[in-house]
């Protein structure tokens, strides 16, 4: 107990940003899945892709020698956005809108494909350039602000560090969601996008242009997406071409919990996700004993998912849809 | 070329001149020249033409298995790179038979599997550690371990046992749900097995972890040990065999029909009386034994296994070649996991030493590193373009007219029973 709670507060804050990572990424799958019905196995690859390009881009800035600052980071952002945003769009435009009325594995199996592309692709450009797949990049914010030690009711609790870049991936996450959940709900293309997921034959007929709604959904998730990336590889740093693929599933873990299609479920969901697993991952070894450690800490988004799907398959906060025949 | 297609689809006697001219042709070049790749090709695609002539079903068959078991094994051995051809048959043999347990799971049942090698991974776990020394280790006061090569043979129905039980848990939970969610959960299945393989070489060791388990038996009989990939190979030409028999049957049983069945219309075939989840975990179940099965087979020509031969490009690479070829189409299935595995044995390495020893091409630019990019293409041209595959699935047609005569004489009978009591 006490082993645990005095590394409680950098398990808190180390969770908390893997989380809210894990619930910008989920966004993109509910977003997608709400609309299409179609599990865009693509998107942690568009999370990888975005890592990749913010990156490059950093590199690029100090070649041509400008300081690493507020700006840059801004510019880094937007830049990795855009074109995240647009390869989603393009992503939808070549490999699942010819397939929309096709059964339903087919498109599957086309994300599928577009996720190994995306994957080589990353691959062969990170290892051409720089000799090695796996890339160290640029950290603008390195500075840690240090909380000391404290005691509460006789319990130790260890000092902790936050970079001052953890501050910044919480700050921008929170700032996408509140952002995207007033678009969704306040706005007028917001309406058409929930209203194309309810029902996309009566929305055409109401006079929305459905592919147009489906492109700007693709575009939003790949771009929150993107830009995830980016902040991705400024907090762990180290970033390779494989890791959209586990962290995809994660976040999928997280929208299936929140109840798929919720955008404010997703959002809960990768908190909680994120927070269990750096739990898991400081604690497991104590709490089992020594019998099992951190390795298995992938495992636990995992049997997550199976609980969910055994005792409630609409997730926390959906609700049960029933199929129309 | 339309008039040789017609010539070839006409007449019996150019068909069968066609074949044993190539199978001639490619087995003497193959036998004389030391490395020969495109004679071993050349022989492999007699096969395929098979496949196109008129003949019988059992001359096929006869001609397919004599091709098999006598022409190539004895073409093979002329030079010293039989071992290499040999190795590559066996391997692709493996491969065939798991595609065609997954085209079970995804062609017949249209449930898409992302972690096939999962099972795979635990028959060769199975075998490896029960047969081998490890086995020792895990129970120190136990004498009858480790069990020998004899024990291959029974290790081939428990690894499948063992990856249909598996198949079941796994399947019991996600098929109750939405059929796509089961895409992603045997995505994560497929990771995490292999995490805990990985990690079970404590607090018990189980595993030996990431080093993997080495010194396990080639398989025995009557005391003649199955040492090389040419011995191997006739196991696993058995094996196949067995597993073509069994997947032609299912697809004409009752069950298969139920596969398809919900693969075309799931509420449909609910309100047909076809019990959904049942039959699916049957597909699942199935199509998860195949694949321990070869675990097994894998295990014992390897003498060693190890978490890395298990991951999620191997899962991958089993569902192209089941998308190539052709969902729920067995001799597509067939083709598709012939071409991916010799493309990715064979083809593939032989032109990245070609680039590299003679162009001096960069190593990033190495088409073996690119098999993702590749399987990616195929997997996003196919689902665009050729949903059905190379060879697409035929479903077995019947005239109805032999039908009713059927109904008509059963009836007959029944009347003449119920009558004569």
């Amino acid at each position: 107990m006490q082993e645990i709670l005095s590394t409680l507060p950098q398990v808190l804050l180390d969770g908390l940003t893997l989380g809210a990572i894990y619930a910008v990424v989920a966004l993109g799958y509910t977003m997608v899945y709400g609309i299409l019905e179609l599990i865009n196995f693509a998107h942690g690859e568009i999370f990888m892709a975005g890592a990749f390009i913010g990156t490059a881009l950093l590199f690029g800035f100090v070649d041509i020698g400008l300081a690493l600052n507020w700006v840059t980071l801004v510019l880094v952002l937007i830049f990795a956005s855009l074109l995240t945003g647009v390869i989603g769009v393009g992503i939808e435009r070549v490999a699942y809108r010819p397939l929309r009325t096709a059964p339903k594995l087919i498109p599957l199996i086309s994300a599928v494909g577009i996720s190994f592309i995306l994957q080589d692709v990353v691959r062969f450009v990170a290892e051409y350039k720089t000799g090695n797949y796996i890339v160290t990049g640029q950290t603008i914010f390195e500075n840690k602000i240090a909380i000391p030690a404290f005691s509460v009711g006789g319990y130790e609790v260890h000092a902790s560090a936050i970079k001052s870049n953890t501050l910044i991936v919480i700050g921008i996450a929170v700032l996408i969601m509140i952002v995207l959940d007033i678009f969704v709900n306040r706005t007028k293309w917001g309406i058409a996008m929930r209203a194309v997921a309810q029902d996309r034959a009566t929305a055409a007929l109401m006079g929305i242009n459905v592919n147009k709604v489906i492109s700007l959904t693709f575009f939003i998730g790949s771009a929150i997406g993107g830009a995830t990336g980016v902040l991705y590889a400024q907090q762990y740093a180290t970033i390779n071409p494989f890791i959209g693929f586990i962290l995809g599933l994660k976040a999928f873990t997280a929208a299936v919990l929140g109840g798929i299609g919720n955008i404010r479920g997703a959002m809960f969901g990768g908190l909680l996700i994120g927070l269990l697993e750096v739990f898991a991952a400081a604690n497991l070894g104590i709490l089992t004993g020594g019998a099992l450690g951190a390795e298995y800490k992938d495992v636990f988004a995992f049997i997550i998912l199976i609980l969910v799907l055994i005792f409630k398959p609409a997730g926390l906060f959906g609700q049960a849809v029933k199929e129309k025949v | 070329m339309k008039k040789l297609t017609s010539l070839f689809s006409n007449s019996r006697t150019f068909q069968s001149v066609l074949i044993l001219l190539i199978v001639l042709c490619a087995s003497t070049s193959l036998y004389l020249m030391d490395k020969s790749v495109t004679s071993f090709l050349l022989l492999l695609c007699s096969f395929l033409l098979l496949y196109y002539t008129t003949f019988s079903n059992w001359i096929k068959w006869g001609v397919g298995a004599l091709i098999a078991f006598a022409v190539i094994p004895v073409a093979a051995s002329g030079g010293p790179s039989q071992q290499v051809y040999m190795e590559v048959a066996v391997m692709a043999g493996i491969y065939i038979a798991m595609a065609l347990g997954l085209n079970i799971v995804v062609g017949f049942a249209g449930l898409l599997d992302l972690g096939f090698v999962a099972f795979f991974a635990l028959g060769a776990y199975v075998y490896g550690i029960f047969a081998s020394p490890q086995a020792q280790a895990l129970f120190q006061n136990s004498s009858i371990f480790p069990l020998g090569g004899e024990s291959f043979w029974l290790f081939i129905i428990i690894g499948a046992l063992v990856a249909a039980l598996f198949g079941i848990i796994l399947g019991v939970p996600v098929l109750r749900v939405k059929g796509d969610y089961l895409a992603i959960v045997t995505l994560g299945f497929g990771e995490i097995i292999r995490i805990v393989f990985n990690n079970l070489d404590k607090p018990v060791n189980i595993t030996n972890g990431a080093l993997g388990i080495s010194g396990i038996p080639q398989p025995k009989l009557f005391g003649f040990t199955f040492t090389q990939s040419s011995h191997i190979y006739f196991v696993v030409l058995i094996v196949l065999g067995f597993v073509i028999y069994a997947v032609r049957r299912f697809e004409d049983s009752k069950l298969g029909r139920s596969w398809k069945a919900i693969r075309e219309d799931e509420i449909a075939s609910q309100a047909m009386g076809i019990p959904l989840v049942k039959t699916k975990l049957w597909a699942f179940a199935l199509g998860a034994s195949f694949s321990g099965m070869m675990g097994v087979l894998f295990a014992a020509k390897n003498q060693f296994v190890d978490p890395t031969s298990f991951t999620l490009l191997e899962s991958i690479t089993i569902l192209v070649m089941v998308i190539l070829g052709g969902m729920g189409s067995v001799p597509g299935v067939i083709l598709g996991a012939a071409i991916i595995s010799i493309l990715n044995l064979q083809i593939l390495t032989e032109i990245t030493l070609f680039l590299t020893q003679n162009l001096h091409v960069p190593e990033v630019f190495s088409p073996a590193k690119m098999q993702r990019l590749l399987f990616g293409l195929v997997l996003v041209g196919i689902a665009i373009y050729r949903p059905q595959g190379l060879i697409p699935a035929k479903n077995k047609t019947y005239k109805i007219a032999d039908l009713k005569a059927k109904l008509t004489q059963k009836k007959g009978k029944s009347k003449e029973t119920t009558t004569s009591i």
